[in-house]
């Protein structure tokens, strides 16, 4: 990672809310005595991000900065925002307000470095393709507008789904994947992308015991090469096991950093228990009000 | 009479091609509308370009193409604009929105028509039905051969929904299967919609006048959706749809011509009988669809009966030969003890036989080593299911049997192992009996 990206302050004024200056803050504060780093910038900054679905907002003033080389779960109540905040990073819906930067730049220019991998349950799995063509769609981006798949391309797609266990169905079609198969098969994908920073919507979602078990292998391959994972996640108990530092989100972020520090009951209840219920009960009434005039 | 005496290549000919051009026209961008789930999407576009072509013989007071072309694609972009607009804003699912926007502009654009009716030649149950049977008497010529005028304009917008499809093909599969990463990596799956909103109502209007409407929204839906039923690939489900389409014209036409004159009449519609031969192509795939069709679905029901059945004839003989060790089973007891379809359950024992699971000596029937280890094993499944429902499950002991006896057939040495384990691993089921252990192998 050192010595790449430097991120181009090129008028000199810099700011608190620079990345670079941003990074230096979050290790010293830290204090795991690494020192600041140079030169890096960080893989996922975002300010004051908020969404808004018909004028009710999905997730509200979000904050939050991920360290290079980390493993991040996201957890929150149904209904917290945790897709709409991944959606929001890759511009997949508007945002109302807030900036996303990724690796010192907008999401446009830096989107060959992220790799995404939505819901399971968000694709038609009765799409008439098979398990290859899923994993080769990780190498579009970079094949590029109206260029065929060549072999070579499908070579380093057989090569994924080594990775992920499930060589042998290369050729099946799709719908008659297992669940587990059908994430396996997602996580392919996702390593062909070859990306910096990966966005990963519920990998864990109904997966078998020993699918679990092969996702957790192979993120923390990811980190072991320097990648950075954000990763949505239900199952609590596992958490401090699998993520490096955690965000507690409900709408606004209500904790995040070091699983350690951050993943105490309290700041737990403070994210499942009583939903804002000021900010819920005013986003009513404006409502309400619209509905009146 | 047959209808055939009046079939001339130079004559019908034309019709068959123009109607395999305009069917493998719709059907290529069909199937992508299919794949996201927007079929009907062909349907509201191919009725909306309406007031497009009003309009674009008010200001240009011609038949001619290009400002009808033109007309016709604004107003198909406005129709899937508006439809997102309608189900954004207005809060109702897409197929309402598509419902609202089509009616409306379908109809302003036959109250435009029959406005303009007194001085412009345009026939709104022309637009409906096409006059497919006229092609043949446009021509221009081209190269000195006289060749129909529509021929040249379905060929054409084959030829680009052609490239359009080879080009664009990953980026169209992508955009379908999962717009979500297609926007991510850059091929943003709104400029994909609508550059297939584009390529549809040149279609419908390029269509249109020849075929009618109702044969453009047949060939956007029906061909790729019987191919949908047939393959497991993409690019196998388009040239499937294709072939479809091709032979939905080619038949149509002959029985337009043929079908009515066994019955006395004269010959019908094309177009009608073009949709109807397609709806009966999906009629038959979707009896012998491979995935799950429904003689598919009957087989395997059966195949599943048998081997069912085959597996009680082995645990009644596993339960015999417990009460009374080696003790070999008559047919007539067996058909006894069969209540219903003894003859299925002696072909099955013969299957059995053959399977070697069963010997056949002078006395009955016998279980081999091999059959009696299929029967312990479901015996055990059997018994183990009854004492899980008593002790687990709260289920009364005289309602356990029915429950365990289709359990039996569908669990694993994985399942039986668990279930062994939750129930405390006992030797004998809610009825006293034994339960049998587990063979190593």
């Amino acid at each position: 990672m050192t010595g790449t990206d430097a991120s181009p302050v090129g008028d000199g004024t810099i700011q608190a809310a620079d990345p670079i200056v941003r990074y230096r803050e979050a290790d010293q504060s830290a204090g795991d005595g690494r020192g600041v780093v140079v030169n890096v910038t960080l893989p996922l900054s975002v300010s004051d991000l908020t969404v808004a679905w018909h004028r009710k907002p999905v997730i509200w003033d979000v904050d939050l900065q991920v360290q290079p080389g980390q493993l991040v779960g996201v957890v929150g109540p149904n209904g917290a925002g945790k897709s709409t905040l991944l959606k929001a990073i890759m511009d997949l819906v508007p945002k109302a307000s807030g900036r996303v930067e990724i690796f010192g730049q907008s999401y446009r220019q830096s989107r060959h470095r992220v790799g995404y991998v939505p819901q399971r349950e968000s694709v038609d799995w009765d799409f008439p393709i098979s398990v290859l063509d899923v994993v080769t769609m990780g190498l579009y981006g970079k094949i590029g507008w109206c260029m065929p798949v060549l072999s070579k391309h499908r070579e380093i797609a057989r090569r994924a789904l080594e990775q992920v266990g499930i060589s042998e169905l290369a050729n099946r079609q799709i719908s008659q994947l297992s669940g587990g198969q059908q994430q396996r098969t997602f996580l392919a994908r996702a390593l062909v992308q070859d990306a910096d920073l990966y966005l990963m919507d519920e990998p864990f979602a109904a997966v078998d015991a020993a699918t679990e078990k092969a996702i957790v292998e192979i993120l923390r391959e990811m980190r072991k090469a320097g990648k950075t994972a954000l990763v949505i996640h239900h199952d609590l108990p596992t958490v401090p096991e699998y993520f490096d530092s955690v965000v507690l989100l409900n709408m606004r972020v209500v904790a995040s950093g070091p699983t350690k520090e951050v993943f105490t009951r309290e700041n737990l209840e403070r994210t499942y228990g009583g939903r804002l219920t000021l900010l819920d009960e005013a986003t009513e009434a404006m409502r309400r009000r619209e509905r009146t005039l | 009479m047959s209808g055939l005496e009046n079939w001339s290549w130079d004559y019908d000919g034309w019709i068959v091609l123009a109607g395999m051009l305009c069917a493998v026209a719709a059907s290529l961008p069909g199937n992508f509308l299919l794949l996201r789930r927007m079929s009907l999407l062909g349907d509201a576009i191919s009725h909306a370009i309406l007031p497009g072509l009003a309009v674009a013989f008010f200001v240009s007071e011609s038949r001619s193409s290009l400002p009808m072309f033109l007309g016709a694609v604004i107003v198909g972009i406005l129709t899937a604009l508006f439809t997102e607009w309608i189900r954004n804003f207005g809060d109702v699912d897409e197929g309402a929105s598509m419902g609202v926007v089509f009616t409306t502009l379908f109809a302003i654009g036959l109250v435009m028509i029959v406005q303009a009716a007194d001085h412009v030649d345009l026939d709104p149950g022309c637009v409906l039905y096409g006059a497919i049977e006229m092609t043949p008497l446009d021509t221009v010529d081209v190269a000195g051969e006289p060749i129909p005028r529509v021929v040249i304009v379905l060929g054409s917008v084959t030829i680009v929904n052609l490239l359009f499809v080879v080009l664009f093909f990953k980026e169209l599969k992508l955009s379908a299967f999962d717009p979500g990463l297609s926007t991510s990596v850059g091929f943003s799956a709104r400029l994909m919609h609508y550059l297939l909103m584009v390529i549809v109502a040149v279609t419908a209007v390029a269509s249109f006048e020849t075929a009618g409407n109702i044969l453009v929204v047949a060939m956007f839906v029906v061909p790729p959706a019987t191919a949908f039923l047939l393959t497991e690939r993409l690019g196998m489900m388009i040239s499937c749809a294709t072939v479809i389409a091709m032979l939905s014209a080619a038949c149509g036409h002959l029985s337009a011509v043929l079908v009515p004159h066994l019955f006395g009449y004269q010959s019908t519609s094309t177009s009608g009988m073009t949709a109807l031969c397609a709806g009966m192509f999906f009629f038959a795939a979707s009896l012998v669809s491979p995935r799950n069709g429904v003689i598919v679905r009957i087989v395997r029901r059966q195949k599943l009966a048998q081997r069912i059945l085959s597996e009680d004839l082995i645990a009644l003989l596993y339960r015999m030969d417990e009460r009374s060790r080696d003790c070999a089973v008559s047919s007539q007891k067996l058909s006894s003890v069969l209540l219903s379809r003894p003859w299925l359950g002696a072909w099955l024992m013969n299957r059995n036989v053959r399977k070697g699971q069963v010997i056949r000596t002078e006395s009955g029937y016998r279980l081999t080593d091999a059959g009696r280890d299929l029967g312990s094993v479901l015996v055990r499944s059997h018994r183990l299911w009854e004492q899980y429902l008593v002790s687990e499950g709260g289920v009364a002991v005289d309602r356990i049997h029915g429950q365990a006896e289709k359990l039996e057939h569908f669990t694993s040495r994985d399942l039986r192992d668990r279930l062994d384990e939750v129930t405390a691993a006992p030797s004998t089921d809610p009825h006293g009996s034994r339960i049998p252990s587990e063979h190593m192998d």
